[in-house]
């Protein structure tokens, strides 16, 4: 305990000097889950997104020495809580990033709070992370479940998808996202005409595809994530539920499943992102050297991975304004001050209950006829503004933002 | 179990056999009290809370020859209830363990006189029914938080006067927590209780010709695990001030049967070292990602197929003494 | 159509239908556990990984070689049965004379290794397998859209298991493997090689265990984790039916998928508990298991 102490205070010591002085070293934990769940929309590809934002700002920023160390969290709070508080304590690492599953991310809130250091997070999806959860050491990029459920929903209600049938993950996440979505259909003149609650990590859905296609709704909705979201999907294609006019829409569904999808099983599934690699010029250039850092031929950055890279520059250029990583709460609250551009997301900006907001987009998944070449995966319906994406910033029950 | 530690020695060597077990335990508190200057304090304190699941659980397979799949719902739901008595209702921290042991007690009380009637896999089998029945309901119900757990559990002040935020503090208790439970299993081990245990494990048949009611002692050696590994997820729940899905969840039963077997089942001390090992593993190759769980795959083959006795328990050949 | 419990007829025996269907898929996927344990005294943890290299399988073949589902039902149980015979001689047999507890171990840890390897190279969120062409789309049977595939799925499962209950408890190298598996010694003495039959048996276990994968490939989603979220059900059923009763896995299968599939219609969320529950009442009740010979 003495050597921590010691450790500290050298720390410390070095940051205070490093204000004025001309090296200013930063420590980026990517936090993420690397072996189950979330791996393939998070996990290594997060962390070869962290290194390219590292390079990136270390070639404008000669003084800066960036370091990105990662860790796989195994979707367990209590093993993130210990890999966290050993980073802060013992490792010296300034932020952590990426946390992909919201119970983790919700657990290593307080743990940022009580050590003064600060987390960007794109891979949890909780909205109480900038609600009745938030505070002043937190910055949220990406997503969360309102702008998917707001997104989604109200997108696919307006389109003509106004009778739903939910099929829920039978968690507390689960239950939330059916809850968001259900709450906008409802308010966009939809109507909910039923729903059926699957235990998490449920193989066969037949049972459910058939109650959801006995309901007749126009669309069908999948409150899950992951696994769940591909299998019901896949055998939603074998009951042919596609092709006899019922239409699936995935409420967490990132690019990576698709792919595992295929698109015969996944073409017409409409859902909200704010990336794809294959927007506009600048995606593409980052997505072909996020490929090379990343190493692994064939798969797709998806939008957590995207956060994690814009995300970081965005920290990376509140500490370069602040002057020191010392006082996390310190640079969130630059960040929220800040404009930040890059090619990924365009334009985003922090709000005071640490909601990073930026354009949303609501997507279709191609035919196969439609695709002329591998990763071709989506089409664009229509464009989200920033503003309006996110749940307004009154509405949240967020105890930073006052009145 | 046809494979433990093998013993050489005779009942007339009982005295300097106890006396090779006092060194190893004078090592080991030396060990505990020089760690936190050593190393990350936190991962001691976790590391311990573990050690004493492990040993509890050891007590069953290793001294009665029940191998419990399903230890993690004691360990879990005691968790569970001491954040919650800690959080909701306000109880100091020492109260709030004492309740989540006392749960574990109960759920040990009515799991066991059900699965006791069993032997061999059969028991196996239906500890881990339990445990998952009990892990669905942990998903579910509202007082467990669901996936996110029971986050923000306060530390408190011990006994309300000695605020347990500080390190130094915490370290005290859990470690003053941690030999408690350590001597108790000693005691139990090394009594005659014990020696009907072992009676029964070598040959169950015989101690009933003998007149001995060996389903109350089995009974009495399964409810004493249980509360042991509910006094580890209390202390854990209060140390980490978390308790969640993963405390309840079948890949903790599976996570204390490895750190019983790498540490040496059927020893004392191997469960200790076992869990030392497979935590600090954990943490040191953590950067790895997903190669940790084939790492784990392997030292389980390794150690099956090659040290079967683990690591206390080669060493312990090796001496030929007892640990 | 009347109702039942508030639910219409038409709707519960389209359920009851999908029921008989998952059950038969658990009765194959069981199948292979039951023949292990029945006939070899192991447990065999790594079935789950055995059941995902299936599907594994059909997949790089279909990516690799173009052999599309039906050669994969084939050769894909063909290849993991030869990664069972290695995993047996190399592994296994010097565990027999020991406790179960170390082959239950050693298969787990062996699990392990397989899925984290094969995680490193095919990521976790899963690989495209699609319906083979011929068994594509299905019939409208008025209560229900019933696929092509799951009709498939019900007739191959019943003639696999049926077939292999058959070989083992009325043929005469099925009588000759179960002489072995109670008195090895004495089979010997007969001139029979009992070791390689073990092998052997291994081997087929786990070529048990990749059809079920193959068949799984089209409408689960195949990844490395596909094994790891079924394995526990699979004991379950074992477990259930008798843990020497290879029969007696079948029919559990089966009784399972009927019992799921109207526990998901009427209480759906607790169809994943259902089956822990009934294992823990068969446990106190009949011990052995439902079929099982040994207490």
């Amino acid at each position: 305990m003495r050597k921590t102490l010691v450790l500290a205070a050298l720390s410390a010591a070095l940051l205070c000097g490093g204000a004025n002085a001309q090296q200013i070293n930063v420590k980026i934990g990517v936090l993420t889950d690397m072996a189950s769940l979330y791996a393939d929309d998070t996990g290594p590809g997060s962390v070869a997104a962290a290194k390219l934002a590292a390079q990136d700002f270390m070639k404008d920023h000669k003084n800066f020495k960036v370091e990105v160390v990662s860790a796989d969290h195994q979707n367990k709070p209590d093993v993130a809580t210990g890999i966290a508080s050993k980073w802060f304590d013992v490792d010296n690492v300034d932020m952590i990033t990426d946390v992909p599953t919201s119970s983790v991310a919700l657990a290593l809130m307080q743990v940022g709070a009580q050590k003064n250091k600060a987390l960007i997070y794109s891979g949890p999806g909780s909205s109480d992370i900038t609600g009745s959860k938030c505070n002043a050491n937190t910055v949220h990029w990406t997503y969360d479940t309102w702008m998917l459920a707001n997104g989604t929903g109200k997108a696919i209600v307006k389109n003509g998808g106004d009778s739903w049938f939910f099929i829920t993950a039978d968690y507390a996440f689960g239950h939330a996202l059916e809850r968001d979505t259900a709450a906008v259909v409802e308010a966009n003149g939809g109507k909910v005409l039923g729903k059926v609650r699957a235990p998490i990590n449920t193989s066969d859905f037949s049972s459910f595809l058939l109650q959801a296609q006995q309901s007749k709704a126009k669309i069908i909705g999948l409150a899950n994530a992951g696994g769940d979201t591909i299998n019901a999907i896949k055998q939603g294609a074998e009951f042919g539920i596609v092709a006899s006019g019922q239409k699936f829409a995935g409420l967490l569904i990132f690019a990576p499943d698709i792919q595992a999808l295929g698109l015969k099983a996944a073409q017409g599934l409409m859902f909200t992102e704010t990336f794809y690699w294959d927007m506009n010029d600048g995606t593409r250039a980052w997505t072909k050297r996020w490929d090379k850092e990343r190493n692994a031929p064939g798969k797709l950055p998806s939008m957590n991975m995207a956060g994690v890279y814009s995300g970081t520059l965005a920290y990376l250029e509140a500490v370069a304004a602040v002057g020191s990583t010392k006082d996390g709460k310190a640079v969130v609250d630059k960040m929220k001050t800040m404009t930040f551009k890059d090619p990924l997301f365009g334009t985003t900006t922090v709000r005071a209950d640490g909601r990073g907001i930026h354009p949303a987009y609501l997507f279709e998944v191609k035919k196969p006829e439609e695709s002329k070449y591998p990763g071709d995966l989506y089409k664009l319906r229509a464009t989200i503004p920033a503003n309006e994406a996110f749940r307004p910033l009154k509405d949240g029950g967020c105890s930073l933002v006052s009145g | 179990m046809t494979e433990r530690v093998v013993d050489p020695l005779t009942h007339s060597q009982s005295a300097w056999r106890t006396r090779s077990e006092t060194i190893a335990f004078a090592i080991m508190v030396a060990a505990l009290v020089v760690a936190p200057f050593i190393t990350y304090p936190l991962f001691v304190m976790q590391a311990m809370c573990f050690a004493l699941f492990a040993c509890a659980f050891n007590l069953l397979i290793g001294y009665v020859g029940l191998l419990s799949f399903g230890h993690a719902l004691y360990f879990g739901w005691a968790s569970y209830v001491a954040a919650h008595a800690a959080k909701v209702w306000g109880l100091t921290p020492e109260l709030a363990i004492l309740t989540g042991t006392l749960t574990a007690v109960a759920c040990g009380v009515i799991a066991g006189s059900l699965a006791i009637r069993r032997q061999g896999i059969y028991f196996a089998m239906t500890t881990l029914a339990f445990a998952q029945m009990m892990y669905f309901v942990a998903l579910r119900v509202k007082f467990t938080g669901g996936e996110d757990g029971i986050q923000g559990v306060p530390r408190g002040h011990l006994f309300g006067l000695i605020d347990l935020r500080g390190e130094s503090a915490m370290y005290v208790v859990v470690l003053i927590i941690f030999l408690a439970g350590f001597l108790l299993i000693y005691r139990i081990i090394h009594s005659p209780f014990g020696e009907v245990l072992k009676a029964i494990r070598e040959n169950e048949t015989r101690a009933i010709s003998l007149g001995y009611k060996t389903d109350r002692y089995k009974l009495l050696a399964f409810v004493l695990s249980a509360g042991l590994a509910g006094l580890a997820g209390s202390t854990k729940a209060i140390l980490l001030q978390i308790a969640s899905l993963t405390d309840v969840n079948w890949p903790m039963s599976g996570e204390v049967v490895l750190m019983s077997l790498v540490g040496g089942l059927g020893t004392i001390f191997g469960p200790i070292v076992g869990s030392f090992v497979i935590l600090a593993m954990e943490y040191k190759l953590a950067f790895l990602g997903e190669w940790v769980l084939v790492i784990q795959g392997v030292i389980f083959v390794a150690c099956v197929l090659l040290f079967r006795r683990g690591i206390i328990g080669e060493i312990a050949n090796w001496l030929r003494i007892r640990l | 159509m009347f109702t039942i419990f508030g639910v219409p007829s038409a709707a519960l025996f389209g359920q009851l239908l999908i029921g008989l269907i998952n059950g038969s898929f658990y009765a194959l996927l069981s199948l292979g556990l039951a023949v292990i344990f029945g006939m070899l005294n192991i447990i065999n943890f790594t079935h789950g990984a055995q059941y995902m290299l299936g599907a594994l399988a059909a997949y790089l073949l279909l990516q690799y070689t173009g052999l599309g589902y039906w050669p994969s039902l084939i050769f894909a149980p063909i290849v993991v049965g030869l990664l069972g015979i290695v995993i047996e001689r190399f592994f296994l047999q010097w565990l027999y004379k020991l406790d179960h507890l170390y082959g239950l171990l050693l298969t787990f840890g062996l699990a392990l290794i397989i899925e984290g390897v094969s995680r490193h190279y095919f990521g976790t969120a899963g690989l495209p397998y699609a319906l083979p062409d011929s068994l594509q789309g299905g019939h409208n049977l008025g209560f229900m859209f019933l696929p092509n595939y799951r009709v498939w799925v019900i007739v191959a499962s019943a003639t696999v298991c049926f077939s292999t209950w058959f070989v083992i408890e009325r043929t005469r190298i099925g009588a000759y493997l179960r002489a072995a598996t109670e008195n090895p010694t004495l089979v010997r003495a007969f001139g029979i090689n009992v070791p390689r039959m073990i092998t052997l048996t291994y081997g087929f276990g786990a070529a048990l265990a990749a059809f079920a994968g193959v068949m799984a490939a089209p409408i689960y989603n195949v990844s490395p984790n596909m094994g790891s979220e079924l394995i526990i059900v699979v004991f379950a059923v074992v477990v259930i039916g008798g843990m020497g009763s290879i029969l007696g896995a079948i029919i559990t299968g089966f009784a399972l998928g009927v019992v799921e599939g109207l526990t998901k219609v009427f209480f759906p969320e607790a169809s994943s508990t259902v089956v822990f529950v009934i294992m823990a009442i068969v446990l106190l009740v009949r011990p052995s298991g439902l079929f099982g010979r040994r207490a």
